[in-house]
């Protein structure tokens, strides 16, 4: 589903990645986990189409199409949704609106019908309350005055809002207390997991894993995959640390 | 006898497009007046209307006690002035909250005078500016506190976006106090889009054009939040973004 070889990205002229290879199938989600500095929240922005992250080599695919040939989105129309580790503020505009516009500009150049307020209202109350959120707070001013875990919780809103076909989810964990995080990790699992959707899972912890348990695990180190494997790979990785582990 | 024509040298006439004010003058030589009585209340919103040359000038004494509140919309195709001359007895209190938004050649101003004269007067000028192509947006707001007008709380707020490189803001606000106990504030800043909402607007699925538009409502539609009959006012700023933004 998502096919991602040999890609090598710049930010400001600074090689940030330097060769990921990685292949999510549908139906499965992949968790990357590396050290602060590693690359992690680059090949997210990547994936996104962030301007200012350019891709020197390589190639990322989804459903077999060119990613890195699309708009920011064109992606999303596409069915790729970014989980932001700092999620943006946007005063004056209520998250209603912001999300209503987005999902029906995705609907549109699907060439799917748009939803009318009365049915967009409903879907947006029905996921707010899956994910244990006050559907008044979808009032507000996009995220402004949000603590980091509402914004999180959030994010994960508009993801049930928007049902991608793939999610890349930057630490989505950060910033979340133990509940949040059973919260949050089963939103993932009832959003994102089913035979035709991907997830890519970015984290620093384990404890998220317990929750969402990805088919795969891998390392990234100074821009690369340095190791692959199961969810035994994260547990170790969290009683030993990565210089450790994947040295 | 109609008033001179005013010059650049004129602070307060210092943006203004003369050349499209001068043979429109005469029938906005003398500014309407307005005087709001003790404790009485005044709110008007005052819209933009189909002519190139858009200026309303007014002078407003606000005796002791008195609220005044004023919504503006400025957004003249080619000169657009608002022009206040506001006077504070004791208690007496001003808000103003306006926006300029234009684009090609037009110069929208937004001009005031705000004078404190009695004790615990309030005031507070929010202006918001988007700007695109070679169009001029302004604000000069002069603040006066006289000798006996303590507990003054004045407050001047001005942001301007610019859309294009040609456009242009214009910030001025100007504080003239004669009193030792009392509250003024003026913050005002020129910019740009922010890069980041941007991107997180599209990363959602908006267009770059509609991200962009989105960003410029929220930039001004909160103006009118306030405002007692703001539908009108809040359609017209829409219809006006749209217009400018393209």
């Amino acid at each position: 589903m998502l096919d991602i070889t040999n890609l090598h990205a710049t930010v400001a002229d600074k090689p940030i990645l330097n060769g990921v290879s990685l292949h999510v199938p549908a139906g499965e989600v992949h968790a990357i986990m590396g050290p602060n500095g590693s690359g992690k929240s680059t090949l997210a922005y990547v994936l996104a189409g962030r301007p200012g992250y350019e891709v020197s080599e390589g190639s990322a695919t989804f459903g077999g199409a060119d990613l890195l040939a699309m708009e920011p989105h064109e992606r999303a129309a596409a069915g790729l949704f970014l989980g932001f580790q700092y999620p943006v503020e946007i005063s004056g505009v209520s998250y209603l609106q912001f999300l209503r516009e987005s999902l029906n500009a995705q609907r549109r150049a699907r060439g799917e019908a748009e939803l009318s307020g009365a049915e967009f209202i409903k879907l947006a109350r029905e996921q707010a309350a899956a994910l244990g959120m006050d559907a008044e707070m979808l009032k507000r001013p996009v995220n402004v005055g949000f603590s980091g875990g509402e914004k999180k919780r959030a994010e994960m809103v508009q993801m049930g809002i928007m049902q991608p076909r793939f999610a890349v989810l930057d630490e989505t964990d950060s910033g979340l207390d133990i509940d949040a995080l059973r919260i949050v990790g089963e939103g993932i699992n009832r959003i994102m997991r089913a035979a035709d959707k991907g997830v890519l899972l970015i984290t620093h912890y384990e404890r998220l894993l317990e929750h969402v348990r990805p088919d795969r695990v891998h390392v990234l180190q100074a821009g690369r995959i340095t190791r692959s494997g199961d969810i035994e790979l994260a547990r170790d990785l969290e009683r030993e640390g990565y210089a450790e582990v994947a040295a | 006898m109609t008033a001179p024509f005013p010059t650049r040298k004129q602070e307060g006439w210092r943006y203004a497009d003369l050349d499209a004010l001068q043979p429109v003058w005469e029938q906005f030589a003398e500014p309407l007046t307005l005087t709001v009585g003790p404790g009485e209340g005044f709110e008007e919103v005052w819209l933009p209307v189909a002519d190139d040359v858009q200026v309303r000038r007014m002078q407003i004494a606000l005796e002791a006690g008195a609220k005044a509140r004023l919504f503006v919309l400025n957004t003249a195709p080619v000169y657009g002035r608002i022009e206040l001359d506001v006077s504070l007895a004791e208690g007496a209190e001003f808000e103003l909250t306006g926006a300029n938004i234009g684009t090609g050649l037009s110069t929208n101003e937004i001009v005031t005078t705000v004078k404190h004269i009695g004790e615990n007067g309030r005031s507070r000028q929010t202006v918001r500016s988007v700007l695109n192509g070679k169009a001029t947006g302004s604000y000069l707001g002069k603040v006066g506190v006289a000798r006996g007008a303590q507990k003054t709380d004045a407050g001047q707020s001005v942001k301007a976006m610019l859309l294009d490189r040609g456009a242009t803001a214009n910030c001025k606000p100007e504080l003239e106090i004669f009193a030792d106990d009392v509250k003024c504030a003026h913050g005002a800043s020129v910019g740009e889009l922010d890069a980041m909402q941007l991107f997180y607007a599209e990363s959602r699925g908006l267009d770059p054009a509609s991200a962009r538009a989105l960003l410029l409502e929220g930039f001004v539609m909160g103006l009118w939040d306030s405002a007692k009959d703001g539908d009108a006012i809040r359609e017209a700023a829409r219809e006006a973004l749209r217009r400018v933004v393209g």
